[in-house]
């Protein structure tokens, strides 16, 4: 049974928190876009939230940029391999853009762009009430190849991880059985933090659950 | 095998039923959504591309803030300073026609930007009303549907509104408060009232509740009746002879007024505090890049002033935000008011 290869620390916390804020910034923007009462104040944290969701896909492009991906179990052929590789750039392409295309699209309404509660952003295009049309539209779209891509990508690591047991979870995964298991080495997850653990332990647990089945699959 | 597919077809379920949820295309119906005023909207007026959903007739405006700096003691929003504010605006009529005549009894709006397009602004959307007729988002809407005019007498249904009032007695005790402020002669003589109330937040954090209003400083041209534009004839043929100036006047609450009921009228013995002067010196047939494309929402706010928990403030920023996304959306065609067309 040997220690499954994983993403750095860093990447593994950067990918989960930009899962936990993307997944709300998707059900607020949906739910915004619907409400009366709650339209001004849903508005204020969903650009506040786009505004961190780009710092922290800026920083993760940096991030990438400074180490590779770990192997990928030997289930992903040739042919699946391309395409995990492209689903990467995909979301990636579309984290950037989402909240850049939101931000442009406030700018071109001539409105001021205000965060985090009084933080003035500039404007990043020009008052254009036919350029606002189209990052308006732009903005829906994006979010709903968005829902379909995460879908998508959670499916696959999930019938990777349950149906073929190969651990492919685990590569994002945190190590929570530790102390049952004290002679896996390479221990680099001794700080995550206990909300992040919790967020992934039923995942996790199930990923061990097939690594731990027997050596078969690896 | 059978658990990867169960624990995917679980994810997908959450997952997708979330968006689903999030979207209103499943779940309790009957809330409303700025969909059912954009649909009341269509019902009432019909569909008219391009234009706003409501006030949708209206002329493009500029012009400055003179602020005489007393307002600073109040707010501490850098446009209560001493000093001058480049203004642009936009006069409207009530309704959702934007051909339609003009009629003295008709609801005469004010949309002005301050600081437009700085990175921060100060928008509002005024009426010429001493207080606003509904109280919540589903009285507006009410009222909406009951004014509906019925295409037999050409005249919303007694009946409808009669039933209107007594589902909603908040705006008919505000009616009859309109009714005692009948309209003035023109668009130049008419005050225009921000109806809700706001706070105002001044250096050391002290919040005070605060409604504003425009109080004309001349009287208004005569409309030439029989005439389609009459009214918005006047106010362009006035501002082509001549700058037009309103005091800004905020009355200041007192703890027990009503802050999030803007169909209750404060007792006329409140204080209010002369802050400058507004002069409007330009004005413009809607066209693109003018006023035309600005969506008067009234919660883009400076420092210093607040909303208050207000229902209609919400409501009113996410319906003009719904028009205004359908609006720039559809072909434009020509505004009824033509400044050049109009003799000074």
């Amino acid at each position: 049974m040997s220690t499954p290869a994983r993403y750095p620390l860093r990447t593994r916390i950067l990918h989960w928190v930009t899962a936990v804020l993307v997944f709300s910034m998707l059900f607020i923007g949906f739910v915004m876009v619907n409400s009366i009462g709650s339209y001004a104040a849903l508005r204020s944290i969903h650009m506040t939230l786009g505004v961190t969701v780009l710092v922290i896909v800026v920083l993760r492009v940096a991030n990438r940029l400074t180490h590779r991906a770990p192997k990928l179990p030997d289930t992903v052929g040739w042919f699946e391999h391309k395409l995990v590789v492209g689903s990467e750039l995909m979301m990636y392409g579309l984290l950037l853009a989402q909240p850049l295309v939101g931000w442009a699209m406030v700018s071109a309404t001539g409105k001021p762009v205000e965060v985090f509660g009084s933080l003035h952003l500039p404007r990043i295009a020009p008052f254009n009430a036919d350029l606002y049309f189209v990052l308006r539209q732009t903005h829906s779209l994006l979010a709903f190849v968005l829902v379909a891509v995460i879908a998508l990508h959670v499916s696959a690591v999930l019938l990777h991880t349950l149906t073929l047991r190969d651990g492919m979870l685990s590569r994002m995964g945190f190590a929570l059985r530790r102390r049952d298991a004290p002679t896996n080495s390479a221990n680099m997850d001794t700080q995550e933090p206990a909300a992040v653990q919790a967020a992934v332990r039923e995942r996790t647990n199930a990923a061990n659950t097939g690594r731990h089945r027997g050596p078969g699959r690896h | 095998m059978l658990l990867g597919i169960g624990a995917v077809g679980a994810f997908l379920a959450i997952d997708l039923g979330a968006v689903a949820y999030a979207n209103k295309w499943i779940g309790p119906e009957g809330t409303l959504t700025r969909e059912t005023f954009m649909a009341g909207f269509r019902k009432v007026f019909g569909l008219h591309p391009g234009f706003r959903r409501n006030h949708a007739k209206g002329v493009v405006v500029s012009g400055y803030f003179d602020s005489n700096g007393s307002g600073r003691d109040l707010s501490k929003a850098a446009v209560f300073s001493r000093g001058r504010t480049p203004v642009i605006g936009r006069f409207s009529l009530s309704g959702g026609n934007p051909m339609m005549a003009d009629a003295p009894a008709t609801a005469r709006g004010l949309g002005l930007a301050f600081t437009f397009p700085d990175a921060t602004q100060w928008r509002m959307a005024l009426l010429n009303l001493p207080v606003f007729v509904d109280n919540s988002p589903q009285g507006f809407y009410d009222r909406l549907l009951a004014s509906k005019n019925d295409p037999a007498t050409g005249k919303p249904d007694p009946a409808a509104m009669s039933a209107f009032e007594k589902a909603h007695p908040e705006s008919a005790a505000a009616m009859a408060v309109i009714k005692q402020h009948p309209p003035t002669t023109g668009f130049a003589d008419s005050t225009y009232s921000s109806l809700i109330t706001f706070f105002f937040v001044d250096d050391a954090g002290r919040r005070t509740p605060v409604r504003w209003a425009f109080v004309p400083m001349q009287t208004a041209l005569p409309p030439h009746p029989g005439t389609t534009n009459s009214l918005f004839d006047a106010l362009v043929r006035q501002l082509k002879s001549g700058s037009l100036q309103w005091r800004l006047l905020l009355t200041v609450g007192r703890p027990e007024d009503p802050v999030t009921d803007a169909t209750l009228p404060w007792p006329t013995d409140r204080r209010t505090v002369d802050a400058g002067v507004l002069t409007l010196t330009g004005v413009a047939t809607e066209a693109p890049g003018n006023a035309r494309d600005v969506n008067f929402d009234p919660l883009v706010l400076p420092n210093g002033i607040e909303p208050s928990d207000d229902p209609l403030l919400s409501a009113r920023s996410a319906v003009y935000a719904a028009s205004y996304r359908a609006r720039t959306g559809e072909p434009k065609s020509p505004s009824a008011v033509q400044v050049d067309e109009v003799a000074p």
